[in-house]
């Protein structure tokens, strides 16, 4: 998994490739315990995201909890499969997937 | 049908996937059948290894049998550790809030919600959870 953070003023853009899963995401997690200082919109770049798993869906659920004292959250460009795991489990309800 | 026997170990998951897959793919399952088996193979493995042997280590079998007419895979997932129902534990709650979301039993409701069967049995001194996915035709034309 590579991770790629963007920022433009309080916006921050993290773009996550390859895949997030039991062992990858506690490097995620690892990030957004530094990164999200002063975010007040993170946008998770999903586009080169090939698979997640419940590992990597507690991991963003872990910025979100974050974000809701600062700011908002969103995900943006998963692919169909992705897409299906954030449907199944929820995650659409409390997370702004567009 | 086909077997791996592994240690149930975090740092072996890929191992574990790659053997589910390579099993599956000779198989007409599309990609999000494929990646949902993927999916379902790293939650109980990671179990397993998180929980299992606790706080020793110990072995995992996995046995992958399929077939093309109908078409389906059966995965079983073999521990001889702590005798633990997995299907026993409530789904998470719908509206739940991230601090809830963030515990546990996500990967066992995301199992139950993508394959057609799932089983859990205890049978001499062993864990054997079952999953099975079938091939849907209406999925299989969504690509």
């Amino acid at each position: 998994m590579t991770i790629t953070k963007t920022q433009e003023g309080t916006k921050l853009t993290v773009a996550i490739e390859g895949e997030l899963n039991t062992n990858t995401a506690p490097e995620l997690e690892k990030e957004f315990e530094t990164c999200l200082d002063g975010i007040t919109s993170l946008v998770i770049d999903a586009q080169k995201m090939e698979y997640i798993s419940s590992a990597g869906l507690r991991a963003l659920f872990g910025a979100a909890e974050v974000m809701q004292e600062n700011g908002d959250m969103c995900v943006i460009n998963s692919n169909d499969e992705v897409k299906n795991i954030f449907e199944v489990t929820g995650f659409v309800d409390i997370i702004d997937v567009k | 049908m086909n077997s791996l026997e592994i240690p149930a170990e975090k740092s072996r998951l890929i191992e574990v996937t790659d053997f589910v897959l390579g099993f599956a793919e000779k198989f007409g399952f599309d990609k999000k059948e494929l990646f949902q088996l993927k999916l379902c193979t790293e939650e109980i493995f990671v179990n397993v290894a998180s929980y299992a042997y606790k706080p020793g280590t110990g072995m995992i079998t996995v046995t992958a049998d399929g077939s093309n007419d109908p078409l389906t895979v059966t995965l079983s997932f073999i521990d001889s550790g702590i005798p633990f129902d997995p299907l026993a534990k409530p789904d998470p709650e719908k509206n739940r809030s991230f601090s809830q979301a963030k515990k546990g039993g996500l990967g066992i409701f995301l199992t139950k919600k993508l394959m057609d069967e799932v089983s859990y049995m205890y049978q001499d001194g062993k864990n054997v959870l079952t999953i099975k996915k079938n091939h849907s035709n209406a999925e299989s034309s969504h690509e």
